[in-house]
This record gives C-alpha cells, sequence and structure tokens, in this order.
C-alpha cells in the first residue's frame, strides 16, 4: 500500500514538474523585487517564502472559484533563479487538469492586495508577468478646480474695472452738485473770489462784467 | 472765470506725470525685465560656455545696449513726446519711425499677451492636488493610460494636448480652444484695469508688478540651492568654456539677447520718459535700467539652473533605474545587485561579453546633457512643471512661478501698450471727445481679437512665427534709423545740449563714440548677420506628433513671415517719401494748431513755447 502511494506522488510530482513548463501553456512568471521594496529590512528568500506563496495563490484560487478546495499541492513552480522569479501553473484540486490561464489571472487580480500584503510588497515590487494591476481611477471633480480660480480672479478684475470707471463719474457729478451751488454765490463775489483763486490764471477784472450778457 | 476756463480746455493737455521717480524707474525696469531675462538668457548662457558667455554680453551691453538705452531716454525725456511726435519734431522726414514703433509694439504686445495667457491658464490649474500636468490620463476602456499620453510624458502631453490641443502641422487651423479664450480675455482684461488710467495706474501696479518677481527669485534661489543635483545644473551652466569665444555666432547671439533683453525700439521707453520732468538725470536712469537688466539675467539664471539640474538628476536617475530592472529581469540577476553606483560598469560588463543579447533589450539612452538642454516655452512650461512635481509642496512652487512669469511678462506689456496710445493720441486719428479709458478699451479689444488666432490650435506655430520674426528684424531696423536720426538728423552738438540742458554736463568721450559710430556698426554688423544666418536655411518649426517633427514652414507661411518683416519698416522709407514730396509743393511748416480761444499771452510760459523753440 506504502508503496503504491509513494509511486502515485512520485509520478504525480514527476507529472507535475512536466506540467510547468516556463513560457508554455498556462504557466505565468512572477517577479518578487524584495531588497528594492524593503531595502535593510529585506527577508530572504527559501522554502518558508515559496511555501506562503503557493498558500497564497490558493487561497486565491478559493476565494474566486467560491470554495473549490484548492490546495498547496495544486500550485506548482518550477525554474527558479537567484532574481527570485519562477514560473507556475495551477492545477484543479484533486487532479492533474491544468487552471487555464484567464481564471488564474482574473483569481490573481481579484486578490492582489491580499497577496501583496501577505509578502510586504507593492504591485510594481511582485510583478505578475502578463497580469497588469488596475488602476486607480483619477479623481475628476464635478466642477474642474480651474475654472473656480478663474472666476475668483475675473471677478475680481472685474469688479475692479467697474469701481475705476464708475467712481470717477460718481465723484463728478457730486462736484457739478457742488459747484452748482457755489455757482450761485459766486456771480455776486465775482471779483473777490478770482482774486483768491489767482492760481486758476491771470484775471483780467475788465472782464467781470461782461459775464451777465455774454453766457455761453 | 468760465472765459479763462474755455481758453484753458481747449488748449494742449497737460502730459501725465509720474508721481515719483521710483514709479519711473520701476516701469523703465519692469519693461525690459521680462520673460526673456528668465528664459531665454540662461538657456544661452549655458549653450555657449557658460561663465565665457558673460564676455560678449557683458562687452554688447556696454558697447550697444546702454548707448541706445540712453538715446532713448533722453529724446523722449528732452522732447516731452510720444514716439511719434518725437520723430516729428526732429525731423518730419523720419516721422516714419514712430509709426513702425507702433505697428511693432502691437504685433509684439498680441503675441506676448498670448504668453500670459497660457501662464495664466497653467496657474489656475496650479490649484489642484495632484497637479494636473503629474500623470497621464486613462483612455476610455480604463484599463490603460491614453495611448497619446504614454507615447510621450504626462508633462508635454498635458502642455501640447490639454492646454494648446496643438495640430501636427501649421497648415491645419483646428478650431478655437474655449479655455485658452477665456485665459486670452482674463489676461486682457488684466492689462486693462493696470492701464485703465494711463500711468496713473501703471505706475501704481509697477510697484508690485516689478518687484515681486525678485522676491520669487529669491525664494526659488533658496529652495533650488537645497535641492538634489542643484550643483550639477550650476557647473553645467557656469563652467566657462573659453573656445567658444571664437565662434562668431556667440557674439551674434550676445549682441541680439541684449538688444530685445533691453526692449528698446518699441517706443514705450521714449513715452515712459517724456512724463519725466525735465531736469532729470537720464543718463544714471539708462545705466541703472540697463545694469539692472542683465543682472537680472544673471540672478535668475542661478534658481532656473539649480532646478534644472534637479529635474535632469531625477530624470536620468529614472532613467537608469528603468535600465536597471530590464537588464536585471532579463538575465536574472539578483536583485538590487546592479545599483546606481554600478551601474556604469555592469553597462560597460554586459555589453561587451553578451553583446547580441544587449542590443535585444534596447535600452534607452541614458544622457544628462541632454536633459539640460532647453528653453523657452519648453523651459517655463514643460521642463519646469516636470521639476515641480518632484518637488514637496509642488502646488505652492507651481502657483509661486506661474505668478512670477505673470508679473514679468505684465510689466513688459505696459511698455508695449504704452508703445500703441501715447504714438496713437499723436498721430490724432482718434476723436478728441474719446476718454482715455475708452481708447485703452478698445485698443485691448481690437488685440483681443487678433489674438484669437493664437488660441487655435495651431496656434504655438503662430506664436513661434511672430516670436521669431516681427519681434527680431524690424527693431534692429528701427533702432538703426534712431541712431541716424539723433545723430545725424539732430545733430551731434543740439543732442549735447539737450543731455546739458537735462542733466548738467555734456555727454562724455564714451556716449559719444559709442553714437556716432561704435552702436551703429554694431547694429548694421548684427543685423546683416542676422539676416544671412537666417536666409540660409529654409526656415524650419518643430511639430508635435506626438513626437518631435522638424518640417518646412509652407511657402504661405513664408510669404507672411516676409510681410511680417517688411511691414512694421515700411512706413520708414513711405513717409520719408511722402514728405519730400510734400516740401517740394507746399511751403507751409508742420501743423500749427489754429484756436480762435488761444491766446498766449495768457497761457504761462509752459514747456510747449520751449519745445517750439527746439
Amino acid at each position: 500500500m506504502l508503496e503504491k502511494i509513494l509511486l502515485l506522488l512520485s509520478l504525480s510530482l514527476s507529472v507535475a514538474e512536466g506540467l510547468c513548463k516556463p513560457g508554455v501553456g498556462e504557466a505565468y512568471k512572477v517577479r518578487f523585487s524584495i531588497k528594492t521594496a524593503l531595502g535593510d529590512q529585506a527577508y530572504p528568500w527559501n522554502k518558508n517564502e515559496m511555501f506562503l506563496f503557493r498558500a497564497a495563490l490558493a487561497f486565491a484560487m478559493r476565494d474566486f472559484t467560491n470554495g473549490e478546495e484548492f490546495g498547496v499541492s495544486d500550485i506548482h513552480p518550477c525554474n527558479e533563479t537567484q532574481r527570485v522569479s519562477f514560473w507556475f501553473v495551477v492545477t484543479r484540486p484533486k487532479t492533474m487538469d491544468l487552471v487555464d490561464k484567464g481564471t488564474v489571472e482574473m483569481a490573481i487580480k481579484k486578490s492582489r492586495n491580499r497577496i501583496n500584503g501577505a509578502f510586504l510588497l507593492t504591485d510594481k515590487t511582485l510583478e505578475f508577468d502578463g497580469i497588469y494591476p488596475t488602476l486607480a481611477a483619477p479623481v475628476s471633480p464635478d466642477t474642474p478646480p480651474w475654472l473656480i480660480v478663474f472666476g475668483v480672479v475675473m471677478g475680481a478684475v472685474s469688479v475692479g474695472i467697474i469701481a475705476l470707471l464708475v467712481y470717477p463719474l460718481v465723484q463728478r457729478k457730486l462736484k457739478k452738485n457742488m459747484d452748482a451751488d457755489d455757482e450761485d454765490s459766486d456771480e455776486e463775489t465775482g471779483v473777490k473770489t478770482a482774486e483768491n483763486g489767482a492760481n486758476d490764471g491771470i484775471y483780467n477784472s475788465t472782464f467781470s462784467d461782461d459775464e451777465r450778457f455774454t453766457q455761453m | 472765470c468760465r472765459l479763462l476756463r474755455m481758453g484753458k480746455d481747449a488748449g494742449p493737455e497737460e502730459r501725465p506725470k509720474w508721481d515719483n521717480k521710483a514709479q519711473y524707474l520701476l516701469t523703465c525696469i519692469g519693461f525690459a525685465v521680462g520673460i526673456g531675462n528668465v528664459w531665454r538668457f540662461p538657456y544661452l548662457c549655458q549653450i555657449y560656455g557658460g561663465g565665457a558667455f558673460l564676455i560678449p554680453y557683458l562687452i554688447a551691453l556696454v558697447f550697444e545696449g546702454l548707448p541706445l538705452l540712453f538715446l532713448e531716454l533722453a529724446v523722449g525725456q528732452r522732447l516731452r513726446k510720444g514716439s511719434v511726435g518725437v520723430w516729428k519734431t526732429i525731423n518730419p522726414v523720419i516721422g516714419g519711425v514712430g509709426i513702425a514703433c507702433l505697428i511693432v509694439s502691437f504685433l509684439v504686445g498680441v503675441f506676448y499677451n498670448t504668453i500670459l495667457a497660457w501662464v495664466l491658464w497653467y496657474f489656475f490649474h496650479s490649484f489642484q492636488e495632484p497637479l494636473p500636468w503629474s500623470t497621464c490620463p486613462l483612455n476610455e476602456s480604463r484599463i490603460d493610460y491614453n495611448l497619446e499620453c504614454k507615447k510621450s510624458t504626462p508633462v508635454n502631453y498635458f502642455w501640447y494636448r490639454e492646454t494648446l490641443n496643438i495640430t501636427p502641422d501649421i497648415e491645419i487651423s483646428g478650431s478655437v480652444e474655449w479655455g485658452m479664450v477665456i485665459c486670452l480675455a482674463s489676461a486682457w482684461c488684466i492689462v486693462y484695469i493696470c492701464f485703465i488710467k494711463g500711468i496713473d495706474s501703471v505706475g501704481k501696479a509697477v510697484y508690485v508688478t516689478s518687484t515681486f518677481p525678485y522676491l520669487v527669485l529669491t525664494i526659488f534661489l533658496i529652495r533650488a540651492l537645497t535641492l538634489p543635483g542643484a550643483t550639477d545644473g550650476l557647473l553645467y551652466l557656469f563652467t566657462p568654456d573659453w573656445q567658444t569665444l571664437t565662434n562668431p555666432r556667440v557674439w551674434l547671439d550676445a549682441a541680439t539677447q541684449i538688444f530685445f533683453s533691453l526692449s528698446v525700439a518699441f517706443g514705450g521707453l521714449i513715452s515712459f520718459s517724456s512724463y519725466n520732468e525735465e531736469k532729470n538725470n537720464c543718463e544714471r536712469d539708462a545705466v541703472l535700467v540697463g545694469v539692472i537688466n542683465s543682472a537680472t539675467s544673471i540672478y535668475a539664471s542661478i534658481p532656473i539652473f539649480s532646478i534644472l539640474g534637479f529635474k535632469a538628476t531625477t530624470a536620468f536617475n529614472a532613467c537608469k533605474d528603468e535600465n536597471i530592472l530590464a537588464l536585471t529581469n532579463y538575465f536574472e540577476f539578483s536583485d538590487q545587485n546592479i545599483t546606481l553606483q554600478n551601474y556604469d560598469y555592469w553597462y560597460e560588463y554586459l555589453n561587451t561579453t553578451y553583446p547580441e543579447k544587449f542590443q535585444s533589450l534596447s535600452l534607452r539612452e541614458c544622457d544628462l546633457q541632454k536633459l539640460l538642454n532647453v528653453s523657452g516655452t519648453g523651459l517655463a512650461f514643460i521642463v519646469f512643471t516636470e521639476a515641480v512635481i518632484s518637488m514637496p509642496g509642488s502646488q505652492v512652487w507651481a502657483v509661486l512661478f506661474f505668478v512670477m512669469l505673470f508679473s514679468l511678462g505684465l510689466s513688459s506689456m505696459f511698455g508695449n501698450i504704452e508703445g500703441v496710445l501715447a504714438p496713437l493720441n499723436e498721430l490724432k486719428l482718434l476723436p478728441r471727445w474719446m476718454p482715455k479709458e475708452l481708447i485703452s478699451a478698445v485698443i485691448c479689444l481690437i488685440s483681443f481679437l487678433v489674438a484669437l488666432l493664437f488660441t487655435l490650435s495651431s496656434g504655438n506655430y503662430w506664436v513661434e512665427v511672430f516670436n521669431g520674426y516681427v519681434g527680431s528684424v524690424p527693431l534692429l531696423i528701427i533702432a538703426l534709423f534712431e541712431i541716424i536720426g539723433v545723430i545725424y538728423f539732430r545733430g551731434m552738438k543740439t543732442f549735447s545740449d539737450d543731455i546739458y540742458i537735462m542733466t548738467g554736463r555734456r555727454p562724455n568721450i564714451f556716449w559719444k563714440a559709442c553714437w556716432m559710430v561704435i552702436s551703429p556698426l554694431l547694429l548694421l554688423v548684427v543685423f546683416v548677420a542676422y539676416v544671412i544666418v537666417q536666409a540660409q536655411t529654409r526656415p524650419t518649426y518643430q511639430a508635435w506628433n506626438p513626437d518631435y517633427v522638424k518640417k518646412l514652414y509652407p511657402d504661405w507661411v513664408f510669404a507672411i513671415i516676409i510681410l511680417l518683416c517688411v511691414v512694421p519698416v515700411i512706413s520708414i522709407p513711405l513717409v520719408a517719401l511722402y514728405q519730400l514730396l510734400r516740401g517740394r509743393f507746399r511751403k507751409s511748416s508742420v501743423g500749427m494748431e489754429l484756436n480762435p480761444y488761444d491766446n498766449d499771452a495768457f497761457v504761462t510760459d509752459t514747456q510747449e513755447q520751449k519745445t517750439q523753440r527746439a
């Protein structure tokens, strides 16, 4: 019995190794850039980390297929390099049927954050070759903010222009009203005020009488 | 008294005056110091061997810039008229110079304010988090970034597509960009509000617009010097390469840079100095304005190049990182085996050991020098905006930078508008009942409507056409005629007397030598060399689609270029011809206005009589 089990296991292992062929079929390549992400606090890559990876991926498959009992043994890595990159394939639980690429991709996409988190890495440092991270949608407010700033600036400028144009007109009107009151008193004391206001020019008093008749 | 009041109203209007000397100086400095000081001088300094470029630059300043400046300020202050009146007074034959100044000021004002509209657009967009030019927008399917943006960079994309919406060719006009139209309208409204009361309002506005840029430049200087890579930029800028002095192109560019930088031959400086009191030391003013203009250029190049150095270093490191990742992935090296430090060693080693594999990777060339080599609109809107993204607190720096650019440009616009309004008033083309507010409004409106051409999708190409041709050859011709007009038509002796009246001493031998021989010679050489250099190659422009592509101007654009060079200066020979013919048929003196109410006996001894004697 024991020999049969051992034979089956070794057979399955060798078949599995045959299943995982780099660049062919349903295999995916994954790359870890641990030192780039963590610098001094980088952990070394070893069999335990590989185990964690297989477990995380099995979780992703379970989560996506809603309960199909994937296990660590259903994830088959191969061609591990010093880079820390390797290929892997996924097989259905209890069989040797390969899960197709599309399903694997969607499973990984769904649980990408969880897989990243298990390794303290990000989308850039834990790279699945061929699976692109979904991009964050840019924030687009309803009113573009630049129109708001434009509105503020133009509002201030318009108010300024109107103020500068209207203010002297208002001033002139007020002055005219005051002048109209002054002139009534001017006509009687014409000579006196002219002498005081000599800065107006050289006043020739012989013309002061003519004003009464030659009003223009 | 009403009779006298009428007499006073019917006589000449009192000429506006500066409130104080500081306003006048700030206005002249503001006119001279413009956007070009910030984005053209550092570029020239850098491509022409850094510190060594200062030598031809300063020589050109002393022998060409300062004499021209002094001449314009003196002539305006003495004759107390705008650019048309001054030349008409000296001799009606050269009255055309004033009209040429008018046309050039108008054309330059139109495209220059478009640049200010672009600055305003960036200013409005700087109030967002994150800055809109830091990332590419997504495409329709939301899976990937916009394709055009990916081929280029987010900053380029924002400038060429979202700001200008540029077409791949100058012949394809595209449509009017409404976003740009409202920015252009804002720019003209701001110019109008500053000019609404003539120099009364301009004089107040320049307290801010002429001093604010220096404040911002200082802030940038302090910030820029603390950025990593700043020293690379500065070294690159100031390392003197004495070899370049043997290249005649360097001397030509130094002379043209000084000339255009000082904003002479626009007529604005003549107008501004005519609002001075007569007894004002214009010699000192001229030297002051000229020296401050050059000092500002040099001062501005320090923070600009520090920031450029920072940006180039960041881009250089990013390029290297990209290559490192590609190499590490391909050759399956351990992570972080290749670092920025040992990058060069690994690069060489891999290239020699596995040449074919290496080539197949097609890595990008990372060249620090190339990244530092930008000027003009490229420097302000592309390189600088990219640098600002990498600086912490980007919005603040972006806002400061664009407000500074706007102030610099606005104070130069004042000179342009003055160069249009003062001659218009003197030509008496406008009815007398129009108040100056209305005239300014009409001028701003007309300029805005003409500038709508630049808001088309191909507008950027047209701005470059105007910038390259209106703002160059006509100015050289006008300046040449200005010197000839003053020295030969008015006479060196009369002019020396003028200066003696104004400053209390006659011009010394240096000024005389410059005006009579050196400056006209220099101008003539620059003009001829400039024309030869331009004529040697068919003019080309850089289109974007989204890669930079060099294209030839089509024939009809070439014809427009010729028109732009010729139309402003055609008035000089036309007016000369007209006056010579008129002089033959009529002997009457030039325009004495007969005014029935104007009794000379009551007009106090005003400048009018003095100028009549002159």
